[in-house]
C-alpha cells in the first residue's frame, strides 16, 4: 500500500492492530509519518489535516488506515462526515472481521454465523455493508481488495490517489489467530473468500461499476462456500440454516453488483 | 512468601501455567497470585508471568525483582532474555529440557516436558500442551503438592491426559 | 465458594449475580475480559440478560441510560479512552437520576498510546454526580461490584455508581476469591420515575435558569445521604458475609505519624511500605482511600501525609492531594507516581517517606531530590 502512494505520504491511524505493529516508542516501523488518533476521530482527523494539507498548496496523500470496528463502528460518523464533505483523502478500511486488537470480539464486520469473544455461539446479525453505505456518498473512487491479491491491491492504491476528494478501499484481511487456521494459509483463506463468493474484488469509479477477473469467475461458478468455511475455527458448528442465509447473500450480492454493472456501462 | 518467575513465548500457555501453579497452591492452602507481565503481545514473542505464594495474603503487585526460582518452559528464549535476572542465590531453575544444564550458584533441574507432552498426544492446533506436565514437575521439586496438582489440572482441563502428562513428568522429575 | 480468578473474571461474576436485564458493552483493553466473560454467560444461558454489542462507549452509556429508565438494572464495563468517550453520557446517567452501575478498569490516557494503568480516567469523572470507589483485590472487586447495585439503587441515592479497579495490575492479576450465596441482600430494583406509558411524563425536557439549579441540587442532596446508604450496605454486608470495608481501609494509622495514602493497589501495596518503614522506627500507616465520591471525612489531625497520586491535573498538581488539602488543611506532600504504568514498589513508597519534604511535590522518575 505504502509501496503505491510513495514517500509523500502520512497515515492516519486510529486504535487497531496496526497501532501495535508500528512498534513500540522510540521506535516505528514506517517510512512515512504515522498519526495515531483516537478510536473514532480517524477520518475527521484526516480531514483537518487534508484541508490544511491542500490550503498550504501541498499535495501530500492524507490516508487513513483502519480496522473494520474503528471504520463500521465507532468511526463510521466522522467517515460519513468526511465523504459528505468531498475531502481530499484515501480512507483505507483493512477488515479483519473483529475487533482483533483487543481478542476478536464481534464487530459490524464480522459475518453472520462467525464465533468471536463476544459471539460464543455464532453471530446472528449479518454483515454490515460499508461498501454500499460508502457508496450512498457517491465518492469518486470505492473498490474492494483482498490481501491475497496484492498487485490488485497496489494497483487500485495508485489508482485511488489519482482522485481529488474522497476514496475508499476495503481490504480483506484475514486472521489466522483470530478466524483460527493456521498461519501459512492466509493466502488461501483470501483466495477462497473470493472464489466463494464471500467477498467480491470490484470497483466503483464515479457510479461505474467494474466487477474484478477474480469474481467474475466466481460469479459464473462460484466454489462451494464450504470450502472456506470449514478450515476456520470460528465457522466450526456453524448451523446449516445460516449457512444457507449466507449463500443466498452471496447469490443477492453478485446478482445486484451484475445488474449495476450492466446498468452503469 | 515464594516468588516464581515463569518464561515462555507468547501462545505456549505460560499464563495458564501460572494459573494452574496458582489454584494448585491454593487447593494447599496457601495464598496465592499469578500475574502474567503485558508487554506488547504477539505470537512468539517471550513473555513472563509471576507467581507469589505465601501462607498469609499477598499486598504485592510490583514485579518479582529477586525470584526464588525461574521456570523455563522455552529454552530458545534464553537467547533474548536473560532468565536468571535477579534470581536468588542458591534459587532454583527449571528447565524444559531433555539436556541438563548446569547454571552456576543455582539449583537447577530439568524434564523434557515438551517429549512428555508429544508422547501423550497433548497437542492442541501443533503446540504441545507444556502448562499441565511442568505442574507434576513443579509438584515433584515439592511447589505444590501432587494432589493439588491434580485438582487444578481436572478443574481446568476435562482431557485426563493433561493429568497423565503430569503424572509423567512428576516421575521423570529428578527432585 | 473459595475459587481462583483475575479481577475482570471477578467483576463479571458479580454482575452475574446481581442479574442485570441489560448489559451494553464495547471493547477496550484491559476491560475487555469482563464484557467477553458476560457475553459467555449469556449465550450459555447461566445470565438471562438482553446483551447489546454497541458501537461505541458514548453508545454504550446511552444504551444503558435507555433501558435504565425503562426500570431496569444494567451495567457496562469500559476504560480510559472508553471512559473518555462516554463522558457526555456519565454526565447525563447522573443527571437523569439512574442507578447505572458500571466498571472502569484504571488505564492511562493517550497519546501515547499505553494501556497500563493510571487513574487519571476515572478522576476525570469525579464532578458528574456519580459515585466512584477504588478497589485493590479481586475480592473486592467482587464484593464492591455486588454492594454497588445495591447503594445505586437505593430510594436515597439514585445514581451512577462506579467501580475502578486497576488495570493488568488487578483486572489481569489471577488471587483467590470466595463468592457469596446472594440471597436478597441486592433488593429488587424500583425507579420511582420509570418510564410508564400510562403515566406520561416529559424527561429531561428544556429547563430553565430558574428551575435548573434546583435539579443539580437534588443530586448533591443525594450525594450526601449516599454517604448513610454506603455505611448501611458495608454493614449489612459484613453482617452476612463476613468481609468488613469502609469509606478508607485504615492499617496502623492509630500512633502514625506519617500517613501513606493512595489509591487502588498502590494503596494495599504501601502497607508492605508500612511494615518495612515502621521496622525502621518510623511510625508509618497507610490509609487507603475506596470512596472519592462521595468523598470520606479522613481523620488526618497531627499527621504527615504522603499522598501517592496516579494521576494529574496539569497545571494544578496531583488530582488526590489536592482534594485532601482542600477538605482537610492536613500537611502535604505529593508524590506523581505510576503514570502509564510506570513501575511503583513498596520500597518506593518506603523512599517517599523517608525523604519526604512537606509542603513539595515530587515526580517519581523525573524529580532528583531524593
Amino acid at each position: 500500500m505504502l509501496k503505491a502512494a510513495g514517500p509523500d505520504t502520512v497515515m492516519v491511524v486510529p486504535a487497531c492492530c496496526t497501532s501495535i505493529l508500528q512498534g513500540i516508542y522510540p521506535n516505528t516501523a514506517f517510512n512515512v509519518p504515522v498519526y495515531n488518533i483516537a478510536f473514532g476521530a480517524a477520518a475527521a482527523c484526516a480531514s483537518g489535516m487534508s484541508n490544511a494539507f491542500r490550503a498550504a498548496g501541498k499535495k501530500t496523500n492524507v490516508i487513513v488506515y483502519a480496522g473494520d470496528g474503528g471504520t463500521l463502528d465507532i468511526g463510521i460518523q466522522a467517515m460519513s462526515g468526511a465523504f459528505e464533505r468531498g475531502t481530499d483523502f484515501l480512507y483505507i478500511c483493512y477488515d479483519n472481521e473483529a475487533y482483533g486488537n483487543t481478542g476478536m470480539q464481534r464487530s459490524g464486520g464480522t459475518p453472520m454465523g462467525a464465533k468471536t469473544t463476544t459471539t460464543p455461539t455464532g453471530k446472528t446479525d449479518a454483515k454490515k455493508d460499508i461498501d454500499r453505505i460508502i457508496a450512498a456518498h457517491d465518492p469518486p473512487y470505492l473498490a474492494t481488495a483482498c490481501a491475497a491479491y496484492p498487485q490488485d491491491l497496489f494497483r487500485k492504491v495508485q489508482k485511488a490517489l489519482t482522485f481529488r476528494g474522497p476514496t475508499f478501499i476495503h481490504i480483506l484481511a484475514p486472521c489466522p489467530p483470530g478466524w483460527r487456521y493456521p498461519t501459512e494459509k492466509s493466502v488461501e483463506m483470501g483466495k477462497l473468500a473470493v472464489k466463494t463468493g464471500m467477498w467480491v474484488l470490484y470497483e466503483r469509479e464515479y457510479g461505474k461499476v467494474t466487477i474484478g477477473p477474480q469474481s467474475k469467475v466466481a460469479m459464473k461458478k462460484p466454489l462451494p462456500l464450504e470450502e472456506y468455511l470449514s478450515p476456520q475455527g470460528r465457522f466450526k458448528g456453524i448451523d446449516t440454516r445460516v449457512v444457507e442465509i449466507l449463500k443466498q447473500r452471496i447469490a443477492k450480492n453478485f446478482q445486484r453488483l451484475a445488474a449495476e454493472e450492466e446498468a452503469s456501462a | 512468601m515464594f516468588e516464581i518467575r515463569i518464561h515462555s513465548r507468547g501462545g505456549q500457555g505460560g499464563v495458564t501455567a501460572a494459573r494452574l501453579l496458582a489454584m494448585a497452591a491454593l487447593h494447599d492452602g496457601k495464598y496465592a497470585t499469578a500475574c502474567p507481565f503485558y508487554g506488547a503481545e504477539r505470537r512468539g514473542a517471550p513473555i513472563v508471568s509471576f507467581v507469589r505464594i505465601d501462607d498469609k495474603p499477598i499486598k504485592v503487585y510490583s514485579q518479582i525483582r529477586q525470584p526464588d526460582m525461574v521456570v523455563v518452559l522455552d529454552e530458545s528464549v534464553m537467547d533474548v532474555v536473560d532468565v536468571l535476572h535477579g534470581l536468588k542465590k542458591g534459587g532454583r531453575v527449571f528447565l524444559n529440557s531433555a539436556n541438563k544444564k548446569v547454571f552456576e550458584g543455582f539449583e537447577c533441574h530439568n524434564v523434557d516436558v515438551t517429549g512428555i507432552a508429544l508422547r501423550e498426544n497433548l497437542v492442541v492446533a501443533g503446540s504441545p500442551i507444556l502448562n499441565t506436565p511442568v505442574l507434576g514437575a513443579l509438584a515433584k521439586m515439592g511447589i505444590i503438592t501432587a494432589d493439588s496438582a491434580k485438582k487444578a489440572i481436572r478443574e481446568m482441563f476435562s482431557d485426563e491426559r493433561n493429568v497423565k502428562a503430569a503424572e509423567a513428568a512428576y516421575k521423570e522429575m529428578n527432585a | 465458594m473459595k475459587k481462583i480468578a483475575t479481577g475482570n473474571k471477578a467483576v463479571a461474576e458479580a454482575v452475574k449475580q446481581a442479574g442485570p436485564t441489560v448489559v451494553a458493552a464495547y471493547p477496550i483493553t484491559p476491560q475487555t475480559e469482563i464484557v467477553e466473560q458476560i457475553a459467555e454467560f449469556v449465550t450459555s444461558g447461566q445470565m438471562p440478560a438482553k446483551y447489546i454489542a454497541v458501537e461505541s462507549e458514548h453508545s454504550a452509556m446511552a444504551a444503558c441510560i435507555g433501558a435504565s429508565i425503562t426500570g431496569i438494572r444494567t451495567f457496562t464495563a469500559t476504560s480510559s479512552h472508553g471512559l473518555l468517550y462516554m463522558h457526555e453520557m456519565t454526565n447525563w446517567a447522573a443527571g437523569a437520576r439512574l442507578p447505572i452501575v458500571m466498571a472502569n478498569v484504571n488505564r492511562s490516557l493517550g497519546p501515547g498510546w499505553n494501556i497500563w494503568a493510571e487513574h487519571t480516567d476515572a478522576l476525570q469523572e469525579r464532578d458528574t454526580g456519580g459515585l466512584q470507589v477504588y478497589v485493590s483485590t479481586v475480592q473486592e472487586a467482587y464484593d464492591a461490584t455486588l454492594m454497588a447495585f445495591r447503594i445505586a439503587e437505593h430510594n436515597n441515592v439514585l445514581l451512577p455508581v462506579m467501580i475502578n479497579l486497576d488495570g493488568f495490575l488487578l483486572s489481569h492479576i489471577m488471587q483467590p476469591v470466595d463468592t457469596v450465596e446472594l440471597g436478597d441482600f441486592i433488593p429488587a430494583i424500583h425507579l420511582p420515575h420509570a418510564i410508564d406509558p400510562k403515566h406520561p411524563a416529559g424527561y429531561g425536557t428544556l429547563t430553565g435558569p430558574d428551575q435548573q439549579f434546583k435539579f443539580r441540587w437534588e443530586i448533591e442532596r443525594s450525594m450526601r445521604d449516599s454517604v448513610k446508604v454506603i455505611e448501611e450496605t458495608e454493614k449489612e454486608f459484613a453482617k452476612r458475609f463476613g468481609r468488613k470495608y469502609g469509606f478508607t481501609e485504615d492499617y496502623r494509622c492509630d500512633d502514625a505519624e506519617v500517613i501513606i495514602i493512595a489509591l487502588g493497589t498502590l494503596g494495599k501495596e504501601a502497607e508492605v511500605a508500612v511494615d518495612l518503614l515502621r521496622n525502621e522506627g518510623i511510625k508509618a500507616g497507610s490509609m487507603r482511600i475506596r470512596w472519592l465520591r462521595p468523598f470520606p471525612k479522613l481523620n488526618l489531625k497531627g499527621k504527615e501525609v504522603v499522598v501517592i497520586d496516579r494521576d494529574y491535573s496539569f497545571g494544578f498538581g496531583g488530582i488526590v492531594a489536592n482534594e485532601i488539602k482542600a477538605k482537610t488543611g492536613a500537611s502535604l506532600y505529593s508524590v506523581i507516581a505510576g503514570i502509564g504504568g510506570q513501575e511503583v514498589t513498596y520500597d518506593d513508597i518506603a523512599g517517599f517517606v523517608r525523604t519526604r519534604r512537606m509542603g513539595e511535590e515530587f515526580w517519581f522518575g523525573v524529580n532528583a531530590h531524593v
